[in-house]
């Protein structure tokens, strides 16, 4: 997949038909990924990278591209093309000055769950079959795929590509995934035990931002936690409030835009589940609205603003089962 | 001899829709209908006015439960504002039950200006439900509480 993406990308900029390209690079570690931007096939050869730690999402990053001189190339997996589309749906991103192709994705591993299984000093990654071949500073390591995958990957909602010009590799289908269970499962807890189980997570928040920064929903130039004088804008919190505040807050603001791509937990340095909470405000949209994802339908309006004259009444949250 | 009051007496923010539910309460007033002191109201021009940051801002600054009056669907004085908000609130709600906060402390109920009758009720079993709920402990912020 590196080879026939890098081959792409050398050829669209050798005949002048994009003037950057928009990938992901190594950093310090092998592991350390992070997108960025090629305008030469130099750059390329030297730092291109594609394999099971490009996890991040580089739809974002789009709209700051999108604002220069001449065309990007973007490499969009399934996740990200979902994020691209509800960019554009947004007209965040000038649909003109972006190539897309779509890539395929079977799902990337995520090195918390490596370290936990005793593997240190990582230095790649390849596949074999159903297992993962981690070579190491001590030696290869053999682990199963399905034990490495990060959470979203477990629960993948989509391989397919909703915007491309091109396609590398084959074109996926929307699966039929399990991500709400983990939803439901807090659902049926009391609301002291939810309280408490929140309270643990969000607890360790530092109030870095990340999931806000990263998140291709939130887009806004002027952000509401950035206002000095709303007393939310600290570095760390001060109480518990300001983390509820935070959190109930910031998934309300991309509530019914966000498309799941679950790049806030990814970034997390706490490893705070916040794709829980944006995942309980997609459920209730299903199940009160009709069923919705962000990004999958440009023509469709979303759901925060638009409304049907018999929706259901806000007591619905008080007498509703399964929400005790 | 001055006798401290013990009793738990909620603090309660109402918004209030300033064409009708704003009314309403005007109405329920000169009808002498009596609802608890305790409840402040706060004047928007339209339920969908109401950000969820108020909610909780409100919250923070000691509320011991939140109502949002607004028109009937079908009555709002902008159209179609209180659809909105209909739609807002019931996501919003069924966040915060989800993070474990009581959700009989915030409701939503549609008041028009004729119905003082229905404010005042409204009010006292508000006021009734959240004194049985106590303080709020799980929405607070230290820093804003009395000393």
């Amino acid at each position: 997949m590196q080879e026939a993406m890098i081959a792409k990308a050398k050829e669209l900029l050798a005949n002048g038909s994009v003037s950057r390209v928009i990938g992901w690079k190594k950093g310090e570690f092998s592991y350390d990924i992070s997108p960025a931007v090629f305008e030469t096939a130099e750059q390329i050869d030297a730092d291109f990278v594609y394999d099971f730690f490009c996890a991040a999402n580089v739809s974002k990053y789009l709209m700051k591209e999108s604002r220069k001189e001449g065309k990007t190339l973007a490499f969009l997996k399934p996740c990200d093309s979902y994020s691209f589309a509800q960019l554009l749906k947004e007209h965040r991103i000038d649909r003109e000055k972006v190539y897309v192709v779509g890539i395929e994705c079977y799902g990337k591993a995520d090195i918390n769950k490596i370290r936990e299984k005793g593997i240190d000093g990582v230095l790649g990654i390849k596949e074999d079959g159903t297992n993962f071949v981690i070579d190491s500073l001590y030696g290869d390591a053999t682990v199963a795929k399905m034990d490495v995958y990060a959470e979203r990957c477990l629960n993948c909602k989509s391989k397919k590509h909703i915007d491309v010009d091109e396609m590398l590799g084959e074109e996926g289908d929307v699966l039929d995934s399990k991500r709400f269970d983990e939803v439901a499962k807090l659902e049926a807890m009391t609301p002291d035990e939810r309280y408490e189980f929140w309270r643990g997570e969000l607890s360790r928040c530092i109030r870095c931002n990340a999931c806000r920064n990263v998140c291709p929903a939130c887009t806004c130039e002027n952000c509401v936690f950035d206002n000095p004088n709303s007393d939310i804008n600290n570095k760390a919190a001060a109480t518990s409030f300001e983390e509820n505040m935070y959190h109930i807050i910031r998934a309300f603001h991309v509530a019914g835009r966000c498309t799941d791509c679950g790049e806030c937990s990814r970034v997390c340095p706490q490893n705070i589940p916040i794709h829980l909470l944006n995942r309980k405000f997609i459920k209730d949209i299903n199940e009160l609205y009709g069923e919705y994802q962000a990004g999958a339908n440009p023509e469709e309006r979303y759901p925060l603003v638009n409304f049907t004259f018999g929706d259901c009444e806000p007591s619905i949250v008080h007498k509703r089962g399964g929400n005790q | 001899m001055q006798v401290e009051d013990k009793e738990f007496r909620p603090t309660i923010v109402a918004f209030c829709c300033n064409w009708c539910s704003y009314a309403g309460a005007d109405l329920s007033g000169t009808n002498r209908l009596q609802y608890p002191a305790n409840v402040k109201i706060i004047r928007i021009p339209c339920s969908c006015r109401l950000n969820p940051m108020f909610i909780l801002r409100a919250f923070q600054r000691g509320a011991d439960g939140v109502i949002l009056c607004g028109c009937h669907p079908g009555d709002c004085h902008y159209t179609t504002g209180n659809y909105y908000a209909r739609r807002r609130m019931t996501l919003l709600f069924s966040m915060l039950d989800f993070l474990g906060i009581e959700k009989e402390r915030t409701r939503v109920e549609w008041v028009s200006a004729a119905e003082g009758q229905k404010f005042a009720e409204t009010m006292n079993d508000f006021v009734a439900t959240v004194t049985k709920l106590g303080e709020n402990h799980r929405l607070e912020d230290l820093r804003c509480k009395k000393q």
